[in-house]
């Protein structure tokens, strides 16, 4: 063999070894879990040494992308509506949808003392110009939203300062720059470690609005990829739900 | 022929696009008549400050303004002080926005257009006596109505396609800032693509219609577009 011819076996032989050990994972996550995700990431690429690759969007654009051919092995949606309809489609692996946590919704403000963390007063009071949300029609936050606001009573009280952002992240967004005093986010945007990291906040009561269930698929493309499955399973493990709790989801 | 939402959206869009451009091409002629005769230093850092839209990500004007406009914002305690509260998720906050969005798409070409002017017509229309004033309404502006044309036509153009801007600051509330562009982005997220394929399909429409016009009127410059 030339030196060339040697030099290139060495080098084939190296890729081969690392491909064997390490798979690379992709994967699509709804943006609202994009937290969590990362440092499960983290921790399973350490015990495992695959290579997770994150891709954070909203849950309809990676729908669309799947549907259109997008490499993706895994799909961590924020409802339970497209896996469902995606294994329908025969684009996901059959038995391999499950719900991986279960948000919760808080009416948030960035001031402290704002909202009263026993009681929704602030939006009976009216004190605030707008009140921000992320879109029902998009958003399972935002649907469940409407549905806390319709349970109180207060709909059509408030329902001409509400203002919708595209999804949770900018319904987020809204509130914390102050352009609406108060609004109905994620219990993980504004919660780390457990606790409320800024402002005031009212948890809402689980019975006030239908579950926000986000499933998980195996997609078509893994059909061979056993690192994306050990994802999957490591996503139920006592590890990934420890980290899923402390950004204040359920399980 | 269209829901009434997609019709509402349509409206909203035509009325904020002519909105913005009869107001910036007000706001673009003296800041091009300056560019174009100036010997300011300055020049360059003014061009370079009027085209960063061009460059900048939407989602970057977007933000900024969001912040800025907001309660805590520099122009927010401004509006406030002046009793006109806070700008985001109002008309009035769209078009400010789209104002700094669309800038450089309507100063550039009035400024090519009066760079373009033969200075020897308006020192000729100075010796037989015609004021600065003079000069610039009977000479430099019909000389420059070319340039005129396309940056009204890009300018309306511009505003019809923006998005990231009212996304960021519009609240998608309807009737005040739901625009076509944010109304298409809702469909395909909601999955109801033959709603978003209708829409789409309009501004297909549009588009290769304003570019036809603009070349009709200014054969000469189809680079700029």
């Amino acid at each position: 063999m030339t030196t060339l011819q040697k030099l290139f076996t060495a080098l084939f032989c190296l890729f081969a070894i690392s491909s064997v050990q390490a798979q690379t994972v992709m994967v699509a996550v709804a943006a609202n879990f994009t937290e969590p995700m990362q440092e499960i990431a983290a921790a399973f690429d350490k015990e495992t040494g695959n290579n997770t690759v994150l891709s954070f969007a909203s849950s309809g654009k990676f729908f669309a992308q799947i549907k259109n051919g997008a490499p993706f092995d895994v799909f961590l949606s924020a409802d339970t509506a497209k896996p469902l309809a995606l294994e329908q489609d025969g684009l996901s692996i059959k038995d391999n949808r499950f719900t991986y946590a279960q948000g919760a919704l808080i009416l948030w403000s960035p001031k402290a003392d704002f909202v009263d963390s026993q009681s929704p007063d602030v939006l009976k009071t009216g004190q605030f110009k707008h009140l921000s949300l992320a879109n029902p029609k998009l958003a399972p936050y935002g649907l469940a939203a409407v549905e806390t606001l319709n349970n109180l009573g207060v709909y059509d009280d408030v329902a001409n300062k509400i203002v919708m952002g595209e999804n949770i992240a900018q319904a987020y967004q809204f509130v914390a720059t102050h352009n609406a005093q108060v609004g109905f986010v994620a219990l993980s945007q504004v919660m780390k470690q457990g606790k409320l990291s800024s402002g005031s906040g009212w948890i809402v009561p689980k019975d006030l609005y239908s579950p926000i269930r986000q499933d998980a698929v195996l997609l078509k493309k893994a059909e061979h990829n056993d690192a994306a499955k050990a994802l999957l399973d490591y996503l139920k493990s006592d590890k990934a739900l420890a980290i899923i709790e402390s950004y204040g989801y359920s399980h | 022929m269209f829901s009434d939402a997609n019709l509402a959206a349509i409206l909203l869009t035509a009325k904020l696009a002519s909105i913005v451009t009869v107001l910036l091409l007000l706001i673009s002629t003296p800041i091009a008549w300056w560019l174009a005769r100036t010997r300011c230093r300055a020049k360059v850092a003014i061009e370079a400050l009027v085209a960063m839209p061009i460059v900048l990500p939407p989602s970057v004007i977007g933000f900024y303004l969001l912040v800025a406009m907001g309660p805590e914002g520099p122009v927010g305690q401004l509006t406030q002080a002046l009793g006109l509260g806070t700008l985001p998720f109002t008309f009035s906050g769209l078009v400010i926005a789209s104002i700094f969005y669309s800038l450089p798409f309507v100063v550039q070409p009035i400024q090519l257009a009066f760079e373009n002017i033969n200075e020897h017509y308006l020192e000729a229309a100075a010796t037989l006596g015609a004021s600065p004033l003079d000069r610039f309404l009977t000479i430099a502006l019909p000389l420059a109505m070319p340039g005129f044309l396309t940056g009204g036509i890009l300018g309306f153009a511009h505003t019809v396609g923006e998005f990231g801007v009212v996304l960021m600051i519009g609240g998608n509330i309807p009737d005040v800032t739901r625009v076509v562009s944010v109304q298409i982005y809702d469909y395909v997220e909601a999955l109801e693509y033959d709603q978003a394929w209708e829409l789409s399909a309009i501004m297909i429409a549009f588009s290769f219609v304003t570019l036809l016009l603009l070349y009709l009127f200014n054969p000469n410059k189809r680079k700029l577009a």
